[in-house]
């Protein structure tokens, strides 16, 4: 079993025996960053240097637990400890106490290979293929990487001779499918390509994590760039490709910056450019290109169209990209997640990577837990955990301990799972069946406090702005759509209604050449499939069961809590509450615009809502 | 939700120079290499923080490529601004995650305040205030970027807190 694959608090004993010094080690991915991990990393250095302490202070990226941001981690030679929800206050606190003077501090420690946390439920069932280094190593330094069995599986295919075919055999074995969503068979992939002969052909890595709700891309290229990179080399290899780009959305500006540091050690090397580790006749480099904000170039052919200048609008397919892609050359388009993988499958070899999964879904995946959950972050489960597992297990259940209502998979492209499907098992084809698409691994998991016509209304609103304008259906039909949606949350809803959603549905469904139209209805369609009854009461009753749709809720002042301290007077738009100072305040139903501003303003809760 | 890409053409009242010639080097980069029309536009924009008519002129007669076709270009995207923006960009996320943890009452908070609507710029030109589609910080549901600056777990009185803190710096540093 290859290294880095058991869970945090597993290191083997050869990471304690040579190392020398205490470390310190600092998660400084993204949402370390947002959370105050710089601030955090400074007064640690500052202290450092001050005081003038003996231990190597060290960098790293997300290891997945980003409920607790900003995480630091102190290495002894007695063990490993994960501390969390360190600030800078707490940061002078461990290092004084734990670094000077060896003592840990139990209550901030939520992890350690020395005894159990309670935080043991998110890591145990975690199997991490794609995040086995995230967390462990220095981004930033190749070096790290290389110590990790970092491009060994391309120097095993130089030193061993293995041929092209052989390697494209192993992916093919391994049953890996391409993690970007669509699920399609990426040994399979591989080989179109490499059936279609030219003197230029192209590796193109989609970054362009456009789905709202997942991060899994953004924090394999901060954490771990050279696994992405290592995995576009064998796959030109296994081509003949000539020429890579790693198409990753501006909105990643630290992911960008790795890339390219990543991508100059890697020349340096010697593991990109002209004939690599000696392989004759084998030149392959890489360059990045910035997305500008399109969602819809996430869809390969869109995101070509993006690469060569133009405006990112899908082309028709056949010819498929394998054929005739970037320039009208053979191109193989992967996922950042899928590209992860292939190192791994192959030092470890496809037996290995199939022992995980189910039959058809073999492997793992990283899901992005977000939403009205405990425990968010990135986790990495073998296929085949229920939705269920992962979200109590492994997330901890609902914040607050409200009421689990419904699971968002697969983004705009998605649909919601409600809760009494939550035993659905995790793979592509059980999660199909319900109406969603397991997608690029975000799940937004929702409560009792949660719209569902509102969340129809949101993603249906995302698809309708990205939508590229190409496909008449899918460029009036998504407008429409929205069109019946908001009529229906602003309380104008009709009979029938609902019928003519599922109806518009299925026409855009049926007529759009890309994927983003071909499954923009799908938040709609899975909405009314499971919560039928939400739209129901919108459109008949005027009534929004969660109290979200501002239209549909009425607004009054409760009498025990009043206090009238007139705020709410003041702040009204349209002058429809009454009230002297100190006396109970009323609202005039009949002006009321059902804004909310009274709600928001009042600081005595006394405003009712239903 | 986005800043209006597709304006009319208004007489620029704020006619700050625009030197062109800072566009040389850029331009003399990309010349001539395919698919160079992104980079070249999105170049631009880092330059100047929006793309100014003047300076498409300038690449058109340069390049070769069509007015027409890097408009085209131009008002695909939802990065390019065609307007010129505040010095500070506020980035209010309404991802999925920050949607269902009330996004929106983010903005309605910063829009009470800075006393502008979503897409608009504050009289004194400091902010914009925009609405994008996903950070990638979901687990800090909501948030917004000020500048190069992340933060999360917000309510709608902290992001005003923030901005007041941001104003109260850059008078600061201006003086």
């Amino acid at each position: 079993m290859g290294e880095g694959t058991k869970g945090r608090g597993q290191e083997t004993i050869n990471d304690k025996k040579t190392m020398e010094k205490t470390r310190v080690i600092v998660g400084l991915g993204s949402c370390g960053v947002a959370a105050g991990a710089g601030k955090v990393y400074e007064k640690i250095r500052a202290m450092k240097e001050t005081e003038n302490l003996d231990f190597e202070l060290k960098k790293t990226s997300c290891v997945g637990m980003c409920y607790r941001e900003p995480l630091v981690e102190i290495v002894d030679e007695t063990g490993t400890y994960l501390y969390g929800e360190i600030n800078e206050e707490r940061a002078v606190e461990i290092i004084d106490k734990h670094v000077n003077q060896h003592s840990p501090v139990r209550d901030y420690i939520i992890q350690s290979d020395l005894f159990e946390t309670s935080d043991k439920s998110f890591t145990e069932s975690q199997v991490k293929i794609v995040l086995r280094n995230c967390g462990y190593i220095d981004p930033e330094n190749i070096d790290d990487y290389e110590a990790r069995q970092g491009y060994r599986a391309i120097k095993k295919i130089a030193g061993q001779r293995i041929s092209r075919y052989d390697v494209i055999q192993t992916i093919l074995s391994s049953g890996i499918r391409g993690r970007g969503g669509g699920g399609f068979p990426t040994g399979l992939k591989w080989k179109f390509a490499n059936d279609n002969k030219s003197s230029e052909k192209y590796i193109i890595c989609n970054a362009d994590e456009g789905d709202p709700g997942a991060f899994m891309d953004r924090s394999v290229l901060e954490g771990d760039p050279h696994s992405v990179i290592e995995g576009m080399i064998i796959a030109a290899y296994a081509i003949e490709g000539t020429g890579g780009v790693i198409y990753c959305r501006a909105e990643y500006p630290l992911a960008i910056k790795r890339l390219n540091i990543a991508l100059d050690q890697a020349r340096t090397k010697g593991y990109l450019g002209k004939n690599i580790l000696g392989i004759d006749g084998f030149s392959f480099d890489i360059y990045i290109k910035e997305g500008a904000g399109a969602f819809v170039c996430g869809e390969e052919t869109a995101l070509i169209a993006s690469v060569e200048g133009e405006r990112g609008m899908p082309r028709k397919r056949p010819p498929f990209p394998a054929a005739s892609g970037l320039w009208r050359k053979p191109t193989n388009i992967n996922n950042v997640e899928t590209f992860a993988n292939i190192p791994w499958i192959i030092l470890n070899g496809a037996g290995e990577y199939a022992k995980y999964g189910t039959e058809k879904s073999k492997g793992t995946k990283v899901f992005a837990l977000a939403g009205k959950i405990k425990r968010s972050g990135l986790v990495e489960v073998p296929m085949g955990i229920t939705i269920r597992d992962i979200i109590f297990k492994l997330g901890g259940g609902i914040q607050k301990d409200r009421k689990f209502k419904a699971v968002q998979m697969g983004g705009p492209s998605g649909g919601c799972i409600p809760e009494y499907m939550a035993d659905t098992i995790v793979d592509y084809d059980s999660v199909n069946a319900t109406g969603a698409i397991m997608g690029s691994g975000g799940m937004v998991v929702m409560d009792e406090d949660t719209c569902m016509v509102d969340v129809a209304k949101f993603f249906l609103n995302f698809t309708q702005e990205e939508s590229c304008g190409k496909c008449t259906f899918c460029r009036m039909g998504t407008k429409r759509m929205l069109e019946i949606l908001e009529r229906i949350s602003d309380g104008k809803g009709q009979e029938g209604d609902i019928e003519r959603l599922e109806d518009l549905a299925y026409a855009i469904k049926d007529n759009s050449l890309c994927g983003l139209g071909q499954t923009a209805p799908n938040p709609v369609l899975t909405t009314i499939r499971y919560f039928r009854h939400e739209y129901e009461a919108h459109i008949r009753d005027k009534k929004c069961p969660a109290k979200v749709c501002k239209a549909l809720l009425t607004y009054e002042v409760i009498a025990d809590k009043c206090t009238g301290c007139t705020v709410c007077a003041r702040n009204c738009p349209v002058n429809a509450i009454d009230g002297e100072r100190k006396q109970i305040h009323f609202i005039r139903q009949a002006d009321c615009i059902k804004c909310g501003m009274c709600y928001t303003k009042c600081k005595f809760e006394a405003i009712k809502l239903s | 939700m986005r800043i209006e890409r597709i304006t009319k053409e208004v007489s620029i009242d704020i006619q700050e120079e625009i030197d062109l010639s800072r566009l040389d080097p850029l331009i003399s980069k990309y010349k001539g290499k395919k698919g160079n029309l992104i980079p070249l536009l999105q170049g631009t924009q880092n330059m100047f923080g929006y793309l100014p008519r003047v300076a498409f002129e300038k690449i058109a007669t340069e390049t070769g490529i069509e007015l027409s076709d890097m408009y085209g270009v131009a008002t695909f995207y939802a990065q390019f601004r065609l307007k010129p923006v505040g010095k500070i960009i506020i980035k209010v996320c309404h991802g999925t995650a920050c949607h269902v943890q009330n996004a929106n009452t983010i903005s309605d908070a910063l829009e009470e305040s800075l006393k502008i609507k979503d897409g608009e710029t504050t009289e004194d030109g400091l902010f914009t205030l925009e609405s994008v589609a996903c950070l990638g910080c979901c687990s800090l549901a909501p948030v917004m970027m000020v500048g190069e600056n992340t933060f999360g777990k917000l309510t709608g009185t902290e992001a005003v807190r923030i901005i007041k803190n941001v104003r109260m710096e850059e008078i600061k540093n201006s003086n």
